[in-house]
């Protein structure tokens, strides 16, 4: 059969790409020409080459939010990803438990960012907050606010409780668009419910965790809101991450040269780590 | 346009990357590529190549910046090695 090839179609992008051009590239090019140039004011400023590049990338104190932000989302990824999975499994798949538990899952992702900080920051207080205080009533010396160890994991306590429904909701929809007939033939082959889970379950779950996956690292890579309101980046610099040791410097010091310099690094950081998930996750079936 | 601050550097930057996708249209529509699989571990499409190397460039540039003191036309160089290694033989 000869295929006609028609590419006509394209021009209904058009309009998206118009807006993202807007909100997107249009902003990005600034930055670009923002993190080349020495800005004092509106009319002055001198270009300055890469040498904001060459300061960004040699600050000790970039490199230590940026190996922080990394084992963050590394543990954000490890924890809530095979957890939203398990959750997804144990929920029903019929009768009114099944939206019971949607909407129970569904209020953590309802709550905003600062709402979330702020609801954490009170839950975890040793002298109000319910858990701080059953915590040290149990012996515990827990202390979000002095102890590095217990900031770390009341900021992961507190990603995770907000955002594993995300991924647990994805993998719930993935699990539902299976068609039962693969059970059947699972049922008459006596295969063990790992062998479902490994060789149809998750196989199935693939394009959805794909997208789980990439939101997740995206969205735990530029976390601002919820550390800054919990800790405030404290004690010391212990849960300062990526974009508040960017936010402190473009806008606290207003260094918009080395600011926008670093934030195209951090732009091709997500660009490279994203786009390695995607290849990676889209690429390994057809390798096999 | 002056709020965008624009350079001579970065508008030339720029003008080559927008000149870069035009060409790479053009040449899809006049010889439409197929996948093939090179030296990179995955099957890639010709706009794949241009994004790992362009990719790669800007990593390579970052790198020189970072752990040498090179002066930076080295790593344009070398970027420019790459570009033509991963289109011709990715």
């Amino acid at each position: 059969m000869n295929k006609v090839p028609n590419n006509k179609a394209w021009w209904l992008v058009l309009p998206v790409f118009l807006l993202v051009a807007f909100s997107a590239i249009v902003p990005m090019m600034t930055v670009v020409n923002y993190s080349v140039q020495d800005i004092f004011d509106a009319s002055t400023r001198f270009f300055v080459g890469a040498d904001w590049y060459k300061q960004v990338l040699q600050d000790s104190r970039l490199h230590d939010s940026l190996l922080r932000q990394f084992i963050f989302s590394a543990c954000v990824l490890l924890i809530e990803i095979p957890l939203g999975i398990a959750i997804a499994l144990c929920m029903p798949t019929k009768g009114r438990w099944v939206s019971v538990c949607l909407i129970v899952l569904a209020i953590p992702l309802l709550i905003p960012w600062n709402v979330v900080g702020t609801i954490w920051q009170i839950f975890g207080r040793a002298d109000i907050g319910l858990m701080g205080w059953a915590l040290n009533a149990l012996g515990f010396d827990y202390n979000y606010a002095a102890n590095t160890m217990d900031a770390w994991v009341t900021v992961l306590v507190m990603d995770v409780w907000h955002w594993t429904s995300l991924v647990a909701l994805l993998c719930y929809s993935g699990l539902r668009a299976i068609p039962d007939v693969y059970y059947q033939a699972a049922r008459i082959d006596r295969a063990t419910p790992w062998a479902v889970f490994r060789y149809i379950q998750l196989p199935k779950m693939k394009s959805v965790l794909l997208i789980a996956v990439l939101l997740r690292f995206m969205d735990s890579f530029m976390i601002y809101t919820e550390p800054f309101v919990l800790t405030g980046g404290g004690p010391g610099n212990a849960t300062t991450f990526l974009s508040q040791t960017l936010t402190q410097m473009a806008v606290g010091q207003f260094d918009l040269g080395p600011a926008a310099a670093f934030s195209l690094v951090y732009f091709l950081i997500i660009l490279l780590v994203s786009w390695l998930f995607y290849t990676a996750m889209t690429h390994a079936d057809q390798n096999r | 346009m002056e709020w965008m601050a624009w350079t001579l550097p970065t508008a030339a930057f720029f003008s080559s990357i927008a000149v870069l996708l035009v060409v790479m249209t053009v040449w899809e529509i006049r010889s439409p590529c197929v996948e093939r699989k090179g030296f990179l571990p995955i099957t890639t499409t010709r706009g794949d190549r241009l994004f790992i190397g362009l990719l790669g460039s800007a990593y390579l540039h970052l790198m020189v910046l970072g752990l040498t003191s090179w002066p930076l036309w080295i790593a344009s160089v070398l970027a420019l090695l790459w570009l033509a290694l991963v289109l011709r033989w990715g």
